[in-house]
């Protein structure tokens, strides 16, 4: 994973292991397995141990998914249960073009 | 500040709720004490009205002044453009950030950022929240405006479970919220109900404009668990951040002086029991255009200032040089007490606001400068913002805050020789002490004046119409003539002062001439007497004479007769002396 052909940084911003945390972090998993081998590193942020950082990313809702990587940033709250939500918006979609 | 309700503390048995202090000037008062401390209080209006600006100054004020550090949560403005909002305001958001007073956290939602898939829940704004408010221990919390998380983000239902849990978690966190809420459409306080979370204490502001002239209220809507102000308090946003106005005092508890403030003029003090107005009374002048009302204002200005009372001129009508200039024809020299600082000018249109606007600035003013003597001239150009029932309302309130601060007030006002003479416009007239009114008196081709006192509580005052004199020298009130013709004044009394002059001499001259002539009476009496007196004695000689002489014819007869009787009886010569000597 820790290959320069990363083009996708995802962080993953939780508060402790609430449900809905685990379920976005396992739907999460699961859809960049699915379409973005190889090229994505996923960091997950508990703000219950950093709180400091919630500020950096704008987060108010929890579980936030945050695209850092490409630009622009793009943000998905929520448990990431709907797919072609969560991917129209990484912008991950037009995959096979890439 | 709050020393009103601690009296009535007393009386409760129940104690009251705590609440801590804004530190707003005036708000404090209307809620006796401040917004309820660690519960969240709701401030809802419309755009522009202040919310922002009456919370972040809530957040600075803690800070500076009651040592309570404060998060402000904008999710409006950032937080370089609220700084550089109130730096006006002389609030260095900055500084106190670097102090760690004052934390400001800007939440930027951006619909076109964010995709909503499934569950979630806003713990990271709880987290945010919770670490800034422990970060620099802060007591005092401002959400504003938490409703644009309704405009960010589709899922209301979420929303609204979200923010109840937010706003009891808030209560836990025993932290002094406000809540800003932008004024809904129709009967409703905000566009989200947040008035339904949020329960304890609402206040509403409102920006409303009446005849083109705005003017910005605050109403406390509710506020559980106390006594509060419940009226529309006026207040202003200026230099030094909001002033409310707490206007309407319920009690009638004022300390009254019966000390003296002269008038300037010596003979209306004179009319006034000799010694002038009351401290602390109200004084209306009211007369016609031109009668000089401005110029009574100016010498109790003046004078007060003399005996270095400290004075506040509220002109609506003249700029300052101008009242000065015209002023300085009449000798008063009121740019001397300007220099050494007695005496203040404030001039201002009074469209410039509106009437409570105006109120709450004198008020400021009034505190601020603490004079013992305020002028308004005239009152009557308010009434070109507001109608007449608001200008009285607005005055009764300038009159009872300015009698609790023991300050004599004196207003002019215009009357139209249309209306009833006796009623001024602004139906002032009742509440004034003192009641001057000065009167065109129009006769023979000229204005003069005339000064009445219509009414003054509480001392012995003349019932005598004045003639109301202005000379180079100053003023002065003169008796007018009052004759059969009616009542004289200028001209026209001069006139018939000579009249009465000439009358004068014609009347000693025809005395003069009287006497002389019964000088010569007596003379002619006396000449008469005397000539009777000689004829009297003339005929007095005469039967003297008369007498005498028939006395005379009678002696000489007898000796006659008794030489004849002894002649013819031939006696000698002894004989008759022997006669003569029987005889005796």
């Amino acid at each position: 994973m820790e290959t320069i052909a990363t083009k996708y940084e995802l962080r993953l911003y939780v508060a402790g292991k609430t449900a809905k945390s685990v379920t976005a972090l396992t739907n999460l998993k699961r859809y960049c397995e699915e379409h973005l081998q190889g090229q994505y590193k996923i960091e997950v942020i508990d703000l219950l141990v950093h709180p400091q950082l919630a500020e950096g990313d704008q987060i108010f809702a929890i579980p936030t998914l945050v695209r850092k990587v490409p630009e622009p940033i793009r943000k998905i709250i929520g448990d990431l249960s709907n797919e072609e939500k969560v991917l129209v918006g990484l912008n991950i979609r037009p995959f096979n073009s890439n | 500040m709050a020393k009103a309700p601690k009296k009535e503390k007393t009386k409760f048995v129940h104690p009251q709720i705590p609440k801590t202090l804004t530190g707003i000037t005036g708000l404090d008062e209307i809620t006796q004490g401040g917004i309820p401390a660690g519960r969240p209080t709701l401030i809802c209006g419309g755009a522009g009205c202040g919310k922002t600006l009456l919370s972040l100054e809530f957040i600075v004020r803690g800070a500076m002044e009651y040592n309570e550090p404060g998060v402000f949560m904008a999710f409006e403005e950032k937080g370089e453009e609220l700084a550089m909002n109130v730096a006006s305001l002389g609030f260095d958001l900055n500084k106190l950030q670097a102090e760690k007073k004052i934390k400001v956290d800007y939440v930027h939602i951006n619909r076109s950022e964010i995709e909503e898939t499934g569950e979630y829940d806003l713990d990271g704004l709880f987290i945010r929240l919770g670490f800034a408010i422990d970060n620099i221990g802060a007591k005092r919390v401002v959400l504003d405006t938490i409703e644009n998380l309704f405009s960010g983000l589709s899922n209301q239902a979420i929303l609204r479970t979200e923010l109840r849990r937010l706003f009891h978690w808030l209560k836990e966190k025993g932290v002094t919220a406000i809540i800003t809420g932008e004024r809904g459409d129709g009967q409703s306080l905000t566009r989200q109900g947040l008035e339904e979370y949020v329960s304890d204490c609402v206040i509403l502001l409102d920006h409303r404009v009446t005849n083109q002239i705005s003017t910005r209220r605050l109403r406390v809507i509710k506020y559980r668990g106390t006594v509060h102000g419940t009226n529309e308090y006026p207040f202003l946003i200026d230099e030094d951040g909001i002033s409310v106005l707490p206007v309407t005092s319920l009690k009638l508890e004022k300390e009254v002086s019966s000390e003296r403030i002269p008038s300037g003029i010596p003979a209306l003090d004179k009319m006034l029991g000799g010694k002038g107005f009351f401290k602390g009374s109200s004084i209306l002048v009211s007369g016609t255009a031109g009668t000089g009302k401005t110029s009574i204002a100016a010498c109790l200005a003046y004078e007060s200032c003399t005996h270095k009372r400290r004075c506040l001129y509220f002109a609506f009508e003249e700029s300052p040089n101008q009242i000065i200039r015209n002023m300085k024809s009449i000798d008063l020299n009121l740019q001397k007490h300007i220099d050494n600082g007695l005496l203040q000018f404030q001039a201002s249109r009074p469209t410039l606001h509106g009437l409570e606007e105006h109120l709450v600035s004198m008020h400021k003013l009034i505190k601020r400068f603490e004079p013992d003597v305020v002028i308004l001239d005239p009152i009557t150009n308010l009434i070109t913002v507001g109608a007449v029932s608001e200008v009285k309302a607005m005055l009764v309130r300038l009159i009872d805050f300015l009698l609790d601060e023991q300050i004599t007030v004196m207003f002019t006002a215009l009357s139209l020789n249309t209306i009833v003479n006796e009623q001024t416009d602004e139906g002032v007239s009742s509440l004034v002490d003192t009641w001057l009114s000065v009167r065109d008196i129009e006769f023979n081709g000229e204005r003069n004046r005339g000064l009445y006192i219509m009414k003054s509580r509480g001392m012995k005052h003349s019932n005598q119409v004045r003639e109301f004199i202005i000379t180079d020298k100053g003023m002065d009130l003169v008796d007018v003539y009052l004759g059969p013709e009616g009542i004289l004044t200028g001209s026209a009394r001069e006139a018939q002062k000579l009249r009465e002059q000439t009358e004068e001499v014609l009347h000693e001259n025809a005395i003069n001439l009287k006497n002389r002539e019964i000088d010569r009476k007596r003379k002619v009496l006396e000449a008469k007497i005397s000539s009777l007196k000689t004829e009297f004695e003339s005929a007095e000689e005469e039967l003297n004479r008369i007498y005498i002489q028939e006395e005379l014819v009678k002696k000489v007869t007898e000796s006659n007769r008794q030489e004849l009787t002894r002649m013819r009886r031939g006696q000698s010569e002894t004989e008759n002396k022997k006669e003569k000597k029987q005889k005796k």
